[in-house]
């Protein structure tokens, strides 16, 4: 199996698919992934706001039945398995692309999978912002925009960009699973290869490619989380 | 001037209704040092937050030069709070912006321009001695640097009133000084009103005109600070200001006894040798009509009433001599009720 996976011809021809093809491929996978995060979080973050904000006691209380709407429908596109997601939002792809399958169509499923867990992530870092810094701001008369656009966002930012990190990463995921019905990518030659022709050496190959990718992703957010908290104080 | 009139707030737990105020009634007068002391869960913290309206009274109102802040709307409520600021035991800051940047916090709340509030926020650090520190943030600030921020960012907007709940329970006893210290001279300097909230002692003592004595969400005195010190009539009051249980009545030797009160706060002497030393450098006797006072480490805290003999001359000697060493407060008293 082994000498048969590295013999001199599977290696050339695993030579030629990755020097043809992975540097499309590559490139697919990175702006595939940033464009659904970005999305995602321009959908995501205002929501994971308001759940925090809209919550009774809250700095802008919103009708209950309204909040509870919101819980449940981040919960529910949560609990659905991505790929059965994908299947589920054709027709949805369709009418906003205007196909089901490629690279551009895979960000439709991968943003409605990415915003309820943006949203759950932004959540969880505005909870962590001190409540008695935003009493401070009420008793300085902000406004409840000025509290949330001066106070909660910049206050957990580092959290917010490490979490944000987590979303990328998990996206990058998802992306390379969309490979298996349509997208385009790393994930989608992994599984030509790899899943249809048995070229395992390529499916290896596109796999590292993967992890090097969520490493360098992760360590750049890591990175700028870090820098960017003021908290620290031996920087 | 600050009005507040019968008011009431109760707060609706899973395990009952708590009356954090009852009817409580006080006047503030325009560029006072006013104390509201008590002890924890008296109410303090909820009486300051009806002030400015965090917390809406069930009943009763609170009147700041004419203008009732229950009837104002959101919007109004809003302006009216940037002429009312408030500062924290926790400081508040925020941890993601400098300090320069959080003093123009309540100025860019109010829409001013980012060069005007800079140029204010610098006047503001050097008022409160931290121009060095302009560009630190909060986080590489000692708890005491970072109260002054707070204090130049509470004063930006220009306020006519300084509440400060708890504002020095977080400092050691020489910083709790220093930004007591502070708070004095803007009051002196700004004429601003202030409003401190504690319950320490010492910290009435040395900075307010008048005190009221919060005990279970009720004014049961208030008045004068040397007033209600000298002689408590509440046993709340007597409870703060002889924590020790109070000593035998004060004895008066002879008729034209002067009494003054000796509060430590943290000072490097111990009572007795203190008093003995003033009886042999400067001549001036005094005997111990009361004193309750306690060591911690090395440093005293408590009070002390001191009976001197021989008029005027001795009296204010006595207080130069003692107001000398750090962390004192001398002050005279008229035992009038005896
Ligand atoms: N949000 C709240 N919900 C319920 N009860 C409250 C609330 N805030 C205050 N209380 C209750 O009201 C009473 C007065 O509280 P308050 O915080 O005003 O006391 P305090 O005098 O400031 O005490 P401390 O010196 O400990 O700060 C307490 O019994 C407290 O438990
Ligand atoms: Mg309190």
């Amino acid at each position: 199996m082994i000498d048969k996976l590295f013999s001199s011809e599977t290696v050339a021809e695993a030579w030629q698919v990755i020097s043809t093809q992975f540097p499309q491929a590559i490139w697919e996978t990175v702006y595939v992934t940033i464009l659904a995060t970005a999305f995602s979080v321009i959908i995501g973050l205002p929501l994971g706001v308001l759940l925090v904000a809209g919550e009774k006691g809250g700095v802008l209380p919103l009708p209950s039945w309204l909040m509870h709407v919101l819980n449940v429908v981040i919960n529910l596109l949560r609990s659905v398995p991505f790929l059965i997601l994908m299947v589920l939002v054709f027709p949805l792809t369709r009418l906003i692309v205007g196909t089901v399958v490629g690279t551009v169509a895979s960000i439709v499923p991968l943003v409605i999978a990415g915003f309820p867990f943006v949203s759950r992530l932004v959540e969880s870092s505005i909870r962590e912002v001190n409540p008695n810094i935003i009493e401070m701001a009420q008793s300085m008369g902000a406004s409840p925009f000025q509290i949330i656009v001066k106070v909660m966002i910049p206050e957990s930012f580092p959290s917010l960009l490490s979490n944000i990190t987590i979303a990328i990463t998990t996206i990058l995921g998802y992306s390379a699973m969309s490979g298996i019905i349509g997208g385009g990518g790393l994930g989608k030659i992994a599984m030509n290869y790899g899943y249809y022709r048995y070229k395992y050496l390529i499916m290896i190959a596109a796999v590292i490619l993967l992890i090097i990718l969520v490493q360098v992703f992760q360590s750049i957010g890591t990175r700028a989380a870090v820098r960017s908290d003021k908290r620290l104080k031996n920087k | 001037m600050i009005e507040i009139k019968n008011l009431t707030k109760t707060f609706t737990t899973a395990d009952g209704t708590v009356e954090a105020l009852k009817n409580v009634s006080l006047k503030i007068e325009d560029g006072d040092i006013y104390g509201i002391i008590g002890m924890s869960g008296a109410g303090k913290s909820t009486l300051v937050r009806c002030i400015n309206m965090l917390e809406r009274p069930n009943s009763g109102s609170v009147i700041i030069d004419g203008c009732d802040m229950g009837l104002l709307t959101q919007k109004q409520l809003r302006r009216e709070r940037r002429k009312i600021t408030m500062i924290f035991q926790g400081f508040n800051l925020l941890m993601q912006r400098n300090c320069l940047s959080n003093i123009c916090f309540p100025l860019e709340l109010d829409g001013i321009k980012r060069a005007d509030a800079r140029a204010r926020a610098y006047e503001l650090l050097d008022i409160v001695g931290l121009s060095d520190k302009a560009k630190a943030y909060p986080a590489q600030l000692s708890g005491g640097q970072q109260q002054r921020i707070a204090i130049a960012r509470a004063l930006a907007t220009n306020p006519k009133v300084l509440l400060c709940d708890e504002a020095t329970s977080a400092l050691d006893p020489t910083t709790t000084h220093s930004v007591l210290e502070l708070i004095g001279d803007i009051n002196r300097k700004l004429g601003i009103t202030v409003i401190i909230i504690t319950h320490q002692m010492s910290v009435v003592e040395s900075v307010c005109k008048h005190v009221a004595i919060l005990d279970d969400g009720r004014i049961v005195e208030s008045g004068e600070v040397g007033e209600v010190f000298a002689h408590p009539k509440s046993a709340a009051a007597r409870r703060l200001v002889f924590p020790e249980g109070e000593g035998s009545a004060v004895v008066v030797n002879s008729s034209d006894e002067r009494f003054i009160r000796v509060v430590f706060n943290g000072a490097h002497a111990t009572g007795t040798p203190l008093i003995a030393r003033m009886a042999v450098e400067e001549g001036i006797e005094a005997s111990i009509a009361y004193a309750s006072t306690k060591s911690i480490g090395e440093k005293a805290y408590g009070s002390m009433l001191l009976g001197i003999t021989g008029g005027e001359d001795n009296v204010r000697g006595a207080i130069q001599y003692l107001q000398k060493t750090p962390d004192i407060f001398v002050q005279e008293v008229t035992l009038n009720d005896r």
